[in-house]
């Protein structure tokens, strides 16, 4: 094999095209923040060059997605099989407009969140790796957006998981063992779901490659009947897992409010739409007729989803337990565009992915400075913020407006698209349960400011006073903070008053999934 | 497990087993063998010398943190799928430099580079939980 190849025609089984460097972009994201990843890691005791360390690299990957979505947008989907074999056995990335835009605003979080663990993340946390899991944790989000090959998928999945076990118990106290105990092991019993599906799959069609076995899958007939029946059965309860659906949904509420607040807000921000994402990508593209066979079922799920979740806020008096169940909320009504299925369904549904990331990071962010303020996460002994610092009392009224879906915020629109396509389907019930669950959600999010912000002080303090913060935790609000959580809040402010270019983002990226002739294309070329 | 004849007989074992481990290395490209087999002998012959010499005097031999040394091997695969943008290729594709050394053949490839990478990997995560459950044993 020395240099040159013996006389047999490779073009049968590799690439032997050039490939264009601008197509490295779809393999950048994964390779910058492994490579950073592994550089952190290896520097980790030097705790005061991590940030600057970990901001480069997140930096890099910030500008990574906005090119690769660019060219997403200029030549449409773009693969690259890994090692130059050719598709259905080389590996392949392949990245569409869904991918690309899930993709860039995964690492635009990530880019604020590490801004703020600068502040929040104490040198020993620095030590234990807050970094390098960050970065790897993004190797595995990126990596599951962007490939094209369902064990692949797996692969970041678990790559994913296993950061976010690190990054949970970075303080290796008691409560965050617990969570991780609870969150590890739904988890794994999910992960394990997943697999048995694609040993099944693998078995069943001989293939990996998602646009091969979307070629491949209305070959096995009906969807009602056998393996394709228990394939798509697996798959829907592994990603409900993984995206905390009702009913599987009790492992989020119980691990999310342990970790450091910046981890609770990646985590709240990442992981759930990275099943969300999995159940779009698997059910409209490789098994769209399972998804009509199943769509009351997921319907249903979807609703008993935005129910729980709001309700379940209803309920809470600590602040990060009660937007562990809003994101949960949020949950529900993608699922709702996934069960809907049309065009604007999941142009809505994936509207409300990019909200849904921002907008729960902000709010974990948000509620982390409300405890640096007042020392508590407890609405019970919060309180008097309003009077002490006004403008970060509006910063958290407008996001709390955004995650209940109330205009002039980027809540707003994914949701006139879902509940559009929901009573232009005939699923009243569905765009109801979307009404109701945002209007829950208003309540819940009013309660929380009311008491955290406009109340005076703690509980039972007396309507017209104002008790003073205690003075030591007033500086420690740094500007710092400002900026990750003002990047976040101007784009909820963005994408509520100027949603036509995620309008146009989004529809792109429904039109790739609900017609996917364009993703089998750039995998196997015009046959 | 401080008997004397684990003792005299670990670190002569442990070396052994690391050359060993280099050699199921190297020769894993065509045979059996290959990084993650060698990474795991390498990381028990740590885990032996641990043992009979404490974990202490393990910790000054091997001179870097073990997940410094994983967070190389992984900076090492990582990198090894980098050259063929080089050569237009797409990522992970191979590259070869064969040298001829006494009359052999030596193949020198980004392969070989992952390969070292994966071992570095296991070598420095295993060897990180064993050194850290003997440390717990002797507390």
């Amino acid at each position: 094999m020395a240099g040159s190849y013996p006389s047999v025609d490779v073009s049968a089984a590799m690439v032997t095209q050039p490939v264009a460097a601008g197509d490295w972009l779809v393999v950048a994201p994964v390779l910058i923040t492994m490579i950073g990843g592994a550089l952190c890691l290896m520097t980790r005791k030097n705790t005061d060059a991590q940030p600057k360390l970990g901001m480069i690299f997140l930096s890099l990957l910030v500008f990574a997605n906005v090119g690769l979505l660019a060219r997403v947008l200029d030549k449409g989907v773009i693969t690259m099989v890994m090692g130059g074999w050719l598709p259905p056995f080389g590996i392949a990335f392949t990245v569409d407009a869904l991918g690309a835009t899930l993709s860039l605003i995964a690492s635009i979080v990530a880019f604020t969140a590490g801004l703020y663990g600068a502040i929040s993340v104490d040198h020993t946390g620095r030590r234990y790796g807050f970094y390098p899991f960050l970065l790897l944790l993004l190797t595995g989000v990126s990596g599951a957006f962007l490939t094209g090959d369902i064990f692949n998928l797996y692969v970041w999945f678990e790559v994913l998981l296993i950061s976010s076990y690190g990054l949970l118990v970075l303080g290796n106290d008691r409560a965050q063992l617990d969570g991780a105990v609870k969150y590890g092991i739904l988890n794994l019993v999910g992960t394990n779901l997943f697999l048995i599906g694609t040993g099944l799959i693998y078995g069943v069609f001989g293939t990996l490659n998602m646009a091969d076995i979307a070629m491949k899958v209305s070959e096995l007939g009906s969807p009602a009947t056998g393996t394709l029946a228990v394939i798509a059965a697996l798959y829907l309860l592994a990603f409900a897992m993984k995206a905390a659906a009702f009913p599987v949904n009790f492992w989020l509420p119980a691990s999310y409010h342990t970790p450091n607040i910046v981890v609770s807000a990646v985590f709240a921000g990442l992981l759930t739409k990275v099943g969300v994402y999995s159940l779009i990508r698997i059910f409209m593209v490789i098994m769209p007729e399972s998804r009509e066979y199943m769509a009351d079922v997921i319907s249903l799920l979807a609703i008993a989803t935005m129910l729980t979740g709001a309700i379940g806020a209803l309920a809470q008096t600590e602040l990060r337990r009660l937007l562990g169940y809003l994101v949960i909320m949020g949950i529900g009504s993608m699922l709702a565009g996934l069960a809907v299925g049309t065009n604007l369904a999941i142009s809505g549904a994936i509207f409300y992915a990019v909200h849904s990331i921002i907008v729960m990071t902000a709010l974990y962010m948000a509620v982390g400075i409300v405890a640096l303020l007042t020392g508590t996460y407890s609405l019970r002994e919060a309180g008097g913020i309003y009077g002490a610092n006004p403008a970060f009392a509006f910063v958290f009224l407008i996001l709390a407006f955004a995650v209940s879906g109330l205009p002039p915020f980027s809540g707003f629109w994914p949701k006139v698209m879902l509940v559009d396509a929901s009573f232009q389907d005939g699923r009243g019930w569905l765009g109801a349960a979307i009404l109701l669950s945002g209007f829950l959600t208003t309540i819940a999010m009013g309660r929380a400011w009311i008491y955290a912000f406009w109340r005076g002080g703690p509980e039972g303090t007396p309507d017209g006073q104002a008790l003073a913060l205690p003075a030591a935790q007033q500086g420690v609000f740094s500007a710092a903070l400002w900026l990750p959580l003002g990047i976040l809040t101007a784009m909820v402010i963005y994408f509520g008053l100027q949603p036509e270019w995620m309008f146009e983002l989004t529809a792109r990226g429904a039109s790739g999934v609900v017609e996917p002739s364009g993703y089998i294309r750039s995998v196997f070329g015009d046959q | 497990m401080r008997t004397i004849i684990f003792r005299t007989i670990a670190p002569y074992l442990a070396a052994l087993m690391v050359l060993f481990s280099i050699f199921v290395l190297l020769r894993g490209h065509n045979e059996p063998g290959g990084g993650f087999i060698g990474g795991l002998i390498a990381a028990s012959s740590l885990a032996i010398y641990g043992i009979a010499c404490g974990v202490a005097s393990v910790r000054r031999a091997i001179v870097f943190h073990p997940m410094a040394i994983s967070g190389f091997g992984l900076f090492m695969g990582a990198a090894a799928g980098l050259l063929g943008l080089f050569y237009k290729q797409p990522f992970m594709t191979s590259q070869w430099w064969p040298i001829y050394l006494f009359g052999v053949e030596i193949k020198l490839s980004t392969p070989l580079i992952f390969d070292i990478g994966v071992y570095l990997v296991v070598v420095g995560a295993i060897g990180s939980i064993a050194l850290a459950l003997e440390e717990r044993e002797s507390d």
